[in-house]
């Protein structure tokens, strides 16, 4: 059992406050994405999970145990290093050996996982080659490689297809997926890339500043975002906010009647792109259109509707002119309803 | 425009070839070039009777093989003592921060501040009371304590450069701090100190001043040449310096695949 209990961790780099009273439990074999900008905190997270950086409050448990002062070799984790720390003075089939060599597995065990593990990341061709003459993205692949070798019960992955083309990390993350959900482990992995962590993900963990803002299957994440930063930050292209008023229990946009959240006050209305049904007649919100994108699948529409700019998913094959003038209807719900001053969703009674 | 430049690089090299080696040369003209070619002008460039009977008859005179050997102890001494407490030293100021760090760096720096001059009557007021006085052992803890700075310094700027990561993931795989410096940081920074240790090597056996004030008898090489070489032949003084230039030569010469080895690129 590797369940993971993060209780109240907080770390404080002098006076900056890198982590803000993180809590987060993960379960057993579980498949958790962080996701969050740059310098929100995830790398730390992990090194303290991982034991290489001092906390400053709480504690980490793992399978039932309080590791928090126990050394990071007897924790019994894997991690992929943001930067890969590959040991350049070593070939890489004895990179991929090292945490076996250190458990004093046998030669043929070690020549098995390692043959199994080079296999899945498709870096064979280089075994018996120094790191030096390696590209980045095959070194960033020796350094998964090194730690799925060891079959730990919890991995933690900084960023580790960050370095891959397109392709290849498309065929990498549905590997990885299938490999870790076979072997049961638990996974903690960080990653900036929010189609990655959706596709990969049994939750997705959004950060924000030093906190996490939201913790939610990935389709929760993506449909009923807590606040307008996870709208805007999951999900390509953004969230839309609408600024509406409600007033005597109805919103009003052009002509269309909603039914409001709240009897009265200021509102933003939370609208994916795709939410919107297309008016040729202009009938609903009035929306001019200022760039046409045609995507293959989609047409994404950028425009402006009373000054304020949404981004609309259109049918692939239509045409669509500069300021040509469509009416969008929402679907009602869809809609994210928000608070205007806090930014944080009001409550639905509507599950997701 | 490729030629001339290879024609400035090649250039470069020989002038800096010649820097080292023309003296050199000249040194081993003399040191073997017999007693006349010693006094022969103009100089010819080339051997012309070469004999060994100069170095024989130096070799052969009382005191230098002991001083030779004296030399050679120090120096390995002063080499081993180095190492063991200036890479520990260097490790520390690379990878722990604690209070005073930057003081301890400078503190490091300002034992070379002292003259040795103003500490020689001390020190051998002291040695002589410990029993140290006279002895090469003596001779290396003050050679110790010069090499040391450089040391210390070059090792942190050594573990340094090794990315911290590196450590960090060997402990994630299952290392002490022991194991990991020794399985990952050492083999990394062995290139860099054992070019520390030869400068230490170096540096002891070059030293003269300490070893002529703290030894009487077993005076090391260049205190013991020092002495004798003023009332020397010429040829003498020339097999001498060459003796004093070797041993630096074949060491340096014996690591060099450390010196120039970067991982990866040229094959161990
Ligand atoms: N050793 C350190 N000393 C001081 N501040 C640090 C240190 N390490 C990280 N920080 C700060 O802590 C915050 C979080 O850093 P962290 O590396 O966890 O970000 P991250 O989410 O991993 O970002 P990225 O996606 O760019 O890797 C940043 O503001 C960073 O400047
Ligand atoms: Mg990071």
């Amino acid at each position: 059992m590797a369940d993971i209990k993060i209780d109240k961790i907080a770390k404080t780099f002098g006076n900056a406050r890198a982590l803000d009273e993180i809590t987060l439990d993960i379960a057993d074999g579980e498949f958790i994405a962080l996701l969050g900008p740059s310098g929100c905190g995830k790398t730390t997270l992990l090194r303290i999970i991982a034991g290489l950086e001092t906390r400053s409050a709480g504690r980490v448990i793992i399978g039932g145990r309080d590791i928090s002062d126990t050394p990071t070799r007897a924790r019994g984790l894997a991690m992929v290093f943001q930067n890969y720390a590959v040991f350049p003075h070593m070939t890489v089939y004895e990179n991929v050996a090292f945490g076996l060599r250190m458990q004093k597995a046998d030669e043929a065990r070690i020549k098995a996982q390692v043959a199994r593990a080079a296999e899945l990341l498709h870096i064979e061709p280089y075994l018996e080659r120094y790191p030096a003459k390696l590209s980045g993205g095959q070194r960033q692949r020796v350094a998964v490689a090194r730690a799925l070798a060891v079959e730990p019960p919890v991995l933690l992955m900084d960023e580790p297809l960050s370095n891959l083309d397109a392709l290849l990390r498309l065929e990498m993350r549905a590997e990885l997926k299938a490999v870790l959900r076979e072997a049961g482990t638990t996974t903690i992995y960080v990653t900036h890339d929010q189609t990655e962590a959706m596709g990969l993900a049994d939750r997705i963990a959004v950060m924000h500043g030093g906190r996490i803002v939201q913790i939610d299957k990935p389709t929760a994440v993506y449909s009923r975002p807590k606040t307008t930063f996870v709208g805007g930050f999951v999900g390509s292209p953004p969230m839309n906010f609408l600024p509406v008023t409600a007033a005597s229990g109805a919103i009003d946009l052009d002509g269309l009647s909603l039914a409001a959240p709240r009897p009265e006050g200021n509102l933003l209305a939370g609208i994916r792109a795709e939410d919107f049904a297309l008016s040729h007649s202009g009938e609903g919100l009035a929306f001019d259109v200022m760039v046409a994108e045609p995507l293959g699948s989609h047409t994404l529409l950028t425009g402006r509707s009373h000054g304020q700019m949404l981004r609309v998913v259109a049918p692939p094959n239509g045409d669509y002119p500069a300021d040509t003038r469509l009416g969008l209807k929402p679907d009602p719900n869809r809609i994210v309803w928000m608070d205007a001053a806090s930014g944080e969703a009001l409550r639905q009674e509507t599950a997701a | 425009m490729n030629a001339l430049r290879r024609t400035v690089y090649f250039t470069g090299i020989v002038a800096l070839c010649a820097w080292v080696l023309v003296p050199i040369y000249f040194i081993a003209l003399g040191a073997f070039g017999g007693r006349i070619g010693v006094f022969r002008w103009p100089k010819s460039i080339l051997p012309t009777d070469t004999s060994l009977a100069a170095m024989q008859l130096f070799l052969q005179v009382e005191g230098v093989g002991q001083a030779m050997v004296n030399s050679i102890i120090a120096a390995c001494i002063t080499m081993a003592l180095s190492i063991a407490l200036g890479a520990p030293a260097g490790y520390a100021l690379a990878r722990f921060t604690f209070p005073g760090q930057n003081a301890y760096r400078l503190l490091i720096l300002l034992t070379r501040a002292f003259p040795l001059a103003i500490l020689a009557l001390p020190l051998t007021v002291a040695f002589i009371r410990i029993g140290l006085y006279d002895t090469a052992f003596g001779v290396a803890l003050i050679h110790t304590a010069l090499a040391l700075p450089f040391a210390a310094l070059v090792s942190a700027s050594l573990f340094q450069a090794i990315p911290r990561e590196l450590e960090e993931a060997a402990w994630v795989f299952g290392c002490t701090r022991l194991q990991a410096f020794l399985k990952v940081v050492l083999p990394l920074a062995l290139p860099g100190i054992a070019a520390t240790a030869i400068f230490a090597f170096v540096i002891s056996w070059n030293e003269v001043f300490a070893a002529s004030v703290l030894t009487v008898r077993n005076r090391t090489l260049t205190a013991y040449l020092l002495t004798v070489l003023a009332e020397s032949p010429l040829h003498f003084r020339f097999a001498g310096g060459f003796l004093l230039i070797v041993p630096s030569i074949v060491f340096i010469f014996a690591v060099r695949k450390y010196l120039f080895a970067m991982w990866g690129i040229a094959n161990r």
